[in-house]
Order: C-alpha cells, then structure tokens, then sequence
C-alpha cells in the first residue's frame, strides 16, 4: 500500500512537469519564423492552396486554440502530420522509435556490467596502479566526444583491422561499433559513480564487523558493500538511459543507423516542424517515464526509502489530526 | 611572548589544498596554457587558419603542417589553435551567464518562499526535456547559428545551476550570522548579496567547471550535426565533421582535432574534480 501510494505521488508529480515540456516544445515550434504551408507546398505555391492548407491545418487560430488541439492531440497520440512524407508523425516516431531504444538498452547495460565491474575493483584497490588506471579510463570516457570516439572505433575496428563494419543496421555485427561506443561512454561515468559510492560504504562499521566476524572479502563487497552503494548507481544509470535515448543522435548520424535523433535533425533540415515537436516530446516523455521508474526501484534497492515515505506520510497524518484538534 | 601562529584565510586554505592535488593541479595548467593559447592565436598559428592552398591540399601531417591541411589546403593545426577560442568562448560565456541567471533564481527561490514553488517547477520541466533535445529545438526555433546555440547552452545548463545554488542557500539562510546581519536591520539585498551567496559559492563553483565540460562538449556536437557554428569558421566540432568523409583515407583530419577536445574537457574535469576535493574536503574519494 504504501509502495502504491509512492508510485500515485510520483505520477502526480508528474502530470505538470509533462505540461510544462509540451507548452515548451509547442511554444518554440509556434514561434520559428516561417510558413509551414510553404514548406509543404513548396516556394511556388498559389495563395489559394496556401489559404487551404492554413484552414485545414488550423494554422490562422490564435496560440492557445491551437496548443489546447495540440494537447488534446497528443492526449489521444496524434502529434500531427509529417510535412515531409504526409504519414501520421507518431507513425513515423514509431518506425524509428526501435533502433533508438535498442541501441540505448544495449549501451547502457553493456556500461553497466563493465562500470560496475570497474568501479568495485577500483574502490576495493583504491590508490593501486589499478585503480589509477582505470580512474583516467573513465575520465577519458567522460572527456570524449561520442562521435570522436565513434569514429576512433571505426578507423581501427572497420578501416585498419576490417573487424567490422562501418556504417548501417542490417544485423548484429551492425550494431556491435555503436553499442561499444556508447557502452564505453556509459562505463565511465558508472565507474566514476560506482567508486565514489563504494569508497563512501565500504569505510563503514558494518563492514568492518563483516570481516571481524569472518566473512571473506569477497562476500562482504558484494552482500554488505555493493547493496549499500546501488542508489547512486541506479540513478546514474537512469541519466545515462535518459541522456543516450536524447543523445543517440551523434552515434546514429556517424554510424548511419535510422534512429530517431537522427529523423528529428534531418527534419530540423527540413524544417518539418511536427515531427521535430512530436519527436521531442516522445523522447522526453520516454525520459520522464524513465526517471519515474528509477524513483519507483530506489525503493526496491532500497527499503529506507520508502520507510522514510511511509513515516512521512504518519507523521503528516498526525499532525493533520492535531491541527484539526487544535 | 609566543607569537601565534598566523591563521591561514579560508581562500588560502582551498589553494593549499588544491595544490596538493598534483593531478588537478595539471588540469589548472593546461587550462591556463589552452587560455594563452587562444589569447595569442593570431601570433601562435604558423598560417592563416581560413587561407586555402589547392596545391597542398589532404597533405599527412609533416613538418611544415604538424596536423596536416584538409581538402581545401588550410592549415589544420592553425585551424585548431584559433578553434580554441571558440570552444573555451562558447565553453565559459555560456556557462557564466547560465550560471549569473541559474544562481539567481536559485537565490531568490531559497530566499523567499513564495516564489519556490513556481521557479523550481520552471526549472523542473527545463530539466524534464533532455539538454540535446531542448538545443536542437531552441536552434531549430531561432535558426542554426553560434549566437543561438549558445543561447540554448545556457538556457540548457541554467537549471542546474539553480538547483545547486537553492540547495545550498536553504542550509546558509537559517545560520545565526545571516540572523544576526538581519537583527542590525541588514535588508534582504545586503544578505543575499554580502552574507548569502559568499557562503553559497564552493558547490557553484565546481559546477561550474563541469558546466564548461558540458557546454563545450555539447557545442561541439551541436556544430558536428550542423546546428551550431556554421562554416568556414574552425570550431573543433565542425573540423571533425568536415574530416568525417575522409576518415577512411584522411584519418588525422578528425582524429586530431577531437583530440584537442578530450584534452580541454580531461584538463576541466581533473580541475573540476580537484576543486570539489579542496573546498570540501569532506567529499575527498
């Protein structure tokens, strides 16, 4: 119950944080100069079927008739139609839509079973060669530019040892460049974070008792030590999941694969607003729902959570109870 | 008499602690280098960065051209030096004014309640669309040039710096000085201004180092796709795009340039680091 009662609070908090980004993302589309009849139609478009696109479009309303028909839109999942190839936006967001998640998905975990690996080793060898080795890894991780690194991969995995190829998705082997490329970005700072939250446990009373008490070193890292330290571990990988489903972009453009960062660039090109604005918004509605089940597993990972919720939730009961008495 | 040992100023201590950083203490120097550099560009670069010369056009890097010329015959490592005044530029200008209006309303919010709600809600949504995301539509709004990207870098890098200075003012603002400046009748802009953020600034300072790192990198990228600095001129994210056709035969036209970058963002992320451990010790790893 009250597990149930956090999720309800958390989608709540949601609601006007996913108002504000579609009045943000409606309000910048409303304002870019530029007739949208024109780009559909061309430069040498009659006034007429100018006039008929902005009464079919609704594009003469004021602001706010049409932000309250965009919201409604979106509510219903119509996002509006592409200028540039007439299909439904949302159609379009969802045929690229797969690529983006599953180069994400793919990155991050391949991140997450090398950082943490890397982030344990390193705060249990803490000032080891080691560890100082694989501390300037992760900085460099976290200084590279991913389509630097990209294309660093590409020059000696696809051009000097021809492992791999370069560009495309047509298979698995396809997608091996870029999930290492964002895999190892997402290994640094899942490193960086799985250290500095280890260091911070492992100096602690328990563990030391761990030991006294003759557990070997081993057990005490991973039963006492790691499960202390998953919060800030999980909430750095959501980052890295909310910034790669935003950020994929960069790798998608170098490594030609259909994503969906790479449709909204070119349709910024082509100044084909609606799908810039529905695949934003896809994108940070996606990042929203995200960060809301992050919230939900702190909670898992760690019960604290959600008895420090619960005995908020007593202690706003009672003083409730005391203000009504007084 | 015993003299008493002269007391250290806390500034003096912050120094004392940074310098025992020796790896931090590099990424100060190479800051203070690539900021020389980009100070004496026109004098450092061997040729003009924008002159084009079709009869050493793609030449590997030598002698005459330490990073070789692109398809044009420029100079690449002349092309990067003056690159370096746009990078740290966009890097410091965005995150200075990201960081003057973040502080602000961070401020404020902490300081007057009334306001909290609303400002950090605003800040809330900011942070809800992703930093990429909210560039490529504030660019797309405004229209692809350096002037608009780096107006959606600081609107972009803004909420944090509020987030940061509203934490941190929450924890200042009940302390007995600020109480006693407020029972000699100081007003409310005296405390904010000469009680508040003084005591407010070692967590804005290394957010600011790591707000370059992000504004720099994220400028780089958004010129990479087209959306930032618009060519001929020798941004570091551009020159690895113009190098991108040539990768497979001309490696070193974007390989060296990007190098430059991960060597500015490494040199602010081991000065950020260093800086966090020096003034607070506490959070020393």
């Amino acid at each position: 119950m009250v597990l149930f009662k956090y999720i309800l609070k958390r989608i709540f908090f949601m609601i006007p944080i996913l108002f504000g980004v579609v009045v943000i993302i409606f309000t910048l589309m409303y304002v870019t100069p530029g007739d949208p009849a024109l780009a559909i139609l061309g430069e040498n478009a009659t006034p007429e079927a100018i006039e008929a696109i902005h009464i079919k479009l609704g594009l003469d309303d004021p602001y706010l008739v049409r932000l309250t028909k965009y919201f409604l839109g979106v509510f219903k999942g119509d996002f509006g139609i592409s200028y540039r190839t007439g299909r439904p936006v949302f159609e379009e967001i969802m045929a690229r839509y797969p690529n983006t998640l599953i180069l994400t998905f793919s990155s991050v975990a391949l991140g997450v079973l090398i950082g943490v690996t890397a982030g344990i080793i390193s705060a249990v060898r803490q000032y080891s060669l080691l560890d100082k080795l694989l501390t300037s890894f992760s900085l460099f991780g976290v200084s590279a530019p991913s389509f630097w690194l990209a294309m660093v991969l590409v020059l000696f995995f696809s051009v000097k040892l021809k492992w791999l190829p370069a560009t495309g998705s047509y298979g698995l082997k396809y997608w091996v460049l870029p999930v290492f490329t964002l895999g190892l970005q997402a290994s640094a700072s899942i490193m960086r974070m799985t250290r500095s939250s280890m260091l911070e446990v492992i100096r602690q009373d328990y563990i030391r008792t761990s030991k006294a008490k003759g557990q070997s070193n081993f057990m005490t890292i991973m039963r006492h030590g790691f499960k202390n330290a998953q919060v800030p571990i999980l909430t750095i990988i959501g980052i890295r999941i909310t910034n790669f489903l935003a950020g994929a972009v960069l790798v998608e453009t170098v490594f030609s694969i259909p994503g969906l960062g790479a449709f909204i660039i070119s349709s910024v090109n082509f100044k084909d607003y609606p799908v810039v604005q529905g695949g934003v918004l896809w994108i940070a509605l996606n990042c929203i729902v995200i960060t809301l089940i992050v919230d939900i597993l702190y909670c898992f990972v760690d019960p604290r959570i959600k008895s420090a919720f619960s005995k908020k939730q007593k202690q706003s009961t009672v003083s409730s109870v005391r203000q009504g008495g007084s | 008499m015993e003299r008493e040992p002269q007391k250290n100023t806390p500034l003096q201590e912050v120094w004392k602690r940074f310098k025992r950083n020796k790896l931090a203490l590099g990424g100060f120097i190479v800051l203070v280098f690539l900021i020389i550099v980009a100070i004496f560009a026109p004098y450092l670069a061997p040729y003009d960065y924008a002159a084009q010369d079709y009869t050493s056009r793609l030449i590997y890097p030598n002698a005459q051209h330490w990073f070789g010329t692109d398809n044009f015959g420029r100079d690449i490592f002349s092309r990067v030096i003056f690159g370096t005044r746009y990078t740290l530029f966009i890097g410091l200008i965005c995150t200075t004014v990201a960081a003057f209006f973040g502080c602000g309303l961070g401020l404020i919010a902490a300081f007057f309640s009334k306001l909290d709600n609303i400002i950090m809600r605003v800040m809330d949504v900011l942070i809800g669309i992703p930093a990429m995301l909210m560039c490529i539509s504030i660019v797309a709004a405004l229209g692809s040039n350096m002037r608009n990207m780096m107006i959606a870098l600081s609107v972009t890098a803004m909420p944090n710096f509020a987030r940061v200075m509203r934490a941190q003012v929450l924890t200042v603002r009940d302390q007995e000085f600020i109480e006693a400046a407020r029972s000699i009748g100081a007003s409310n802009g005296r405390i904010m201004l000469k009680h508040i953020v003084p005591n407010s600034l070692a967590p804005v300072i290394v957010q600011f180092t790591l707000g370059v790192v992000n504004a720099i990198l994220m400028s780089a990228s958004l010129s990479f796709v087209g959306m930032g600095v618009q060519p001929p001129n020798p941004e570091w994210g551009l020159l690895i795009s113009a190098g991108r056709a040539y990768l497979r035969s001309e490696w070193y036209m974007c390989i060296l340039p990007g190098l430059a970058i991960v060597v500015t963002t490494f040199a602010l992320n081991l000065l950020g680091d260093g800086l966090r451990d020096a003034l607070d010790p506490r959070l020393k790893r």
